[in-house]
């Protein structure tokens, strides 16, 4: 930072910093914002609508309940998607770590897996099941759960061998272990595993809105797309990517918490 | 801090080879620690070869040896942590390897690197080892601080490990082995981190502790004088571990004589 001993006002004054936080945050979305405005202004706005209709949409979802509601069931079934795959991954990732038999077999099956498009999954869900929200949770958790339970496997295994020694040597019981040792050990690997995650689920989940939802941002993009209206498809698009920021900042404010034992160098 | 050892008398020196130990404590009870043809293998490295030892209750055992003779490695055996290759290990009369559990709160360790948990503050660490024993939170605090206090670290309880000095860890994770009040210690050059002055007065403690409450302890050290200030027997070690010397130090010997062991100890962990 070189601007510090510039102007009156101290360096160091908490005011000066809360602006130049917010600067830095607001920065990013004010550049794509310029550049979309002035395109707009060259574009007829069914290509690049101008951000004020985009607004205009954006607001008028979000306070109109019949639209808003299809956000927060887009939300839902992200978090219900997330939270069985992780479930699920936290089973089958303990079984790889403490089983060679499960590792031979859940491995490679998981690693075929991966490669199935999330297209294909609503293909299956929609051949194999009928209850359009059971189609949508399948699809979830079927893509999301390879990535979780590797990233649990590869916590597990990241264990520091040396903590873990000490700990046993205090003969604790299983569940002392697991408290004192394997989750704070695993924590940051899981929320970063949430936030890897979560993008992947966001995008996921408006292909699986596709099956037959009468609701959801998904459902919401399919008829901006056939109104060709540039400015809803934003609008809904953005109302998805303003919940993924809301939770990925949660997950952040989480983290400051819970890993404040955390050692930090002032070299990087 | 003059202590009785400076009075040393030679027992068993047992420069000849392994099967010397014949210093277990005279009594119906069996030794606390035996080793019995012991060897553990990493692949093809011998760490520890064919070793036997016994050591008894009420011991302070040194543990003296060359860097990588497998200190280190015997006492992961003898608090279960790893099972020997072949030969066998008891401890109290159990397998500490199958018989795992049983020894919660029996022995406490204080590891060569300090190994406390990055997430908990000094006063949890240790605390941490009373957890385990079905120890009141009240007591566990008033424990921990005790000892906390008493290596010096009043103060810092609250501060988390990254916070610390190397010397500090290692004083909180000697509070934590010494907090559960276990009968067999074994100490990774506990004092190593420290500067002489403390060490020093550490061990001068940890000796009058063990004593006091009739405890089994094993030391490992690289310093002969800490070796000579506070063991009531040193056992030297080549490499792989296996005896060199096993010297019981009890009642009054000359300053002569305790060079010749100086230079007879030094000459091996030389060799
Ligand atoms: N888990 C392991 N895997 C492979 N080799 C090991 C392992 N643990 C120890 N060794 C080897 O066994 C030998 C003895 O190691 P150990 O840690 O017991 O030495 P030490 O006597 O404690 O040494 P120091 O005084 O330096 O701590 C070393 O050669 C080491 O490389
Ligand atoms: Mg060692």
């Amino acid at each position: 930072m070189s601007d510090a001993t510039h102007g009156a006002v101290p360096a160091n004054s908490p005011v000066l910093a809360f602006a130049r936080r917010l600067f830095w945050i607001a920065a990013p979305f004010v550049l794509i914002a310029a550049v979309w405005q002035i395109a707009s202004s060259f574009f007829p706005p069914f290509l690049f609508p101008s951000l004020i209709d985009v607004f205009e949409r954006v607001v008028e979802i979000a306070t109109t309940w019949s639209q808003f509601s299809s956000v927060l069931a887009t939300a839902l079934r992200i978090l219900a998607g997330l939270a069985g795959a992780f479930l699920i991954g936290v089973v089958l990732g303990v079984a790889i770590y403490t089983s060679d038999i499960a590792d031979r077999l859940l491995t490679p099956t998981l690693t075929f897996f991966q490669g199935i498009p999330a297209l294909s999954w609503v293909v299956f869900a929609i051949i194999w099941f009928h209850g359009i929200e059971f189609r949508i949770l399948f699809i979830m958790i079927m893509t999301t759960l390879p990535a979780f339970t590797f990233q649990v496997v590869g916590a597990l295994r990241g264990m520091n061998k040396d903590l873990l020694e000490m700990v046993m040597s205090f003969r604790p019981s299983r569940g002392k272990y697991f408290s004192a040792m394997v989750l704070p050990a695993v924590l940051p690997e899981m929320l970063t595993a949430w936030k890897v995650n979560l993008g992947n689920a966001s995008r996921v989940v408006v292909v699986a809105e596709l099956v037959g939802s009468s609701g959801g941002v998904g459902f919401q993009l399919l008829q901006q797309q056939q109104l060709f209206d540039m400015a809803g498809a934003l609008a809904w698009t953005l109302q998805l990517v303003f919940f993924v920021l809301l939770f990925q900042w949660l997950l952040s404010q989480f983290e400051r918490v819970a890993f404040r034992y955390r050692a930090k160098s002032e070299r990087r | 801090m003059q202590r009785e050892i400076d009075k040393m008398e030679k027992t068993a020196d047992t420069a000849a080879g392994r099967n010397g130990n014949v210093s277990v404590v005279a009594g119906t009870e069996g030794p606390e620690i035996s080793f019995r043809g012991v060897t553990k293998r990493f692949g093809d490295l011998v760490a520890v070869d064919n070793l036997d030892l016994d050591i008894a209750k009420g011991q302070l055992v040194a543990l003296l040896g060359k860097t990588g003779c497998g200190k280190s490695t015997m006492f992961n055996m003898i608090s279960g942590l790893s099972a020997p290759t072949d030969g066998e290990v008891r401890v109290m009369g159990r397998n500490p390897f199958t018989e795992f559990d049983w020894y919660r709160g029996k022995m406490a360790i204080v590891f060569q690197s300090d190994r406390l948990l990055p997430w908990r503050t000094a006063v949890k660490n240790v605390e941490f080892g009373l957890e385990s024993l079905g120890i009141s939170r009240a007591e566990r605090r008033e424990r921990a601080m005790y000892w906390l206090e008493k290596l010096g670290l009043k103060g810092h309880e609250n501060d988390y490990p990254h916070a610390l000095s190397g010397g500090m860890r290692q004083r909180v994770s000697i509070s934590r082995a010494f907090a559960t009040d276990a009968e067999l210690l074994l100490c990774d050059e506990p004092f190593s981190a420290l500067d002489e002055m403390t060490s020093k007065r550490l061990r001068t403690e940890f000796a009058r502790l063990v004593k006091e409450n009739r405890k089994t302890a094993v030391f490992i050290t690289h310093s002969i004088d800490e070796a000579f200030d506070i063991g009531d027997r040193i056992v030297v070690l080549k490499r792989p571990a296996e005896i060199a010397h096993d010297l019981k130090i009890e009642g009054e010997i000359g300053a002569a004589e305790r060079e010749r062991y100086r230079r007879m100890i030094h000459e091996s962990l030389a060799a």
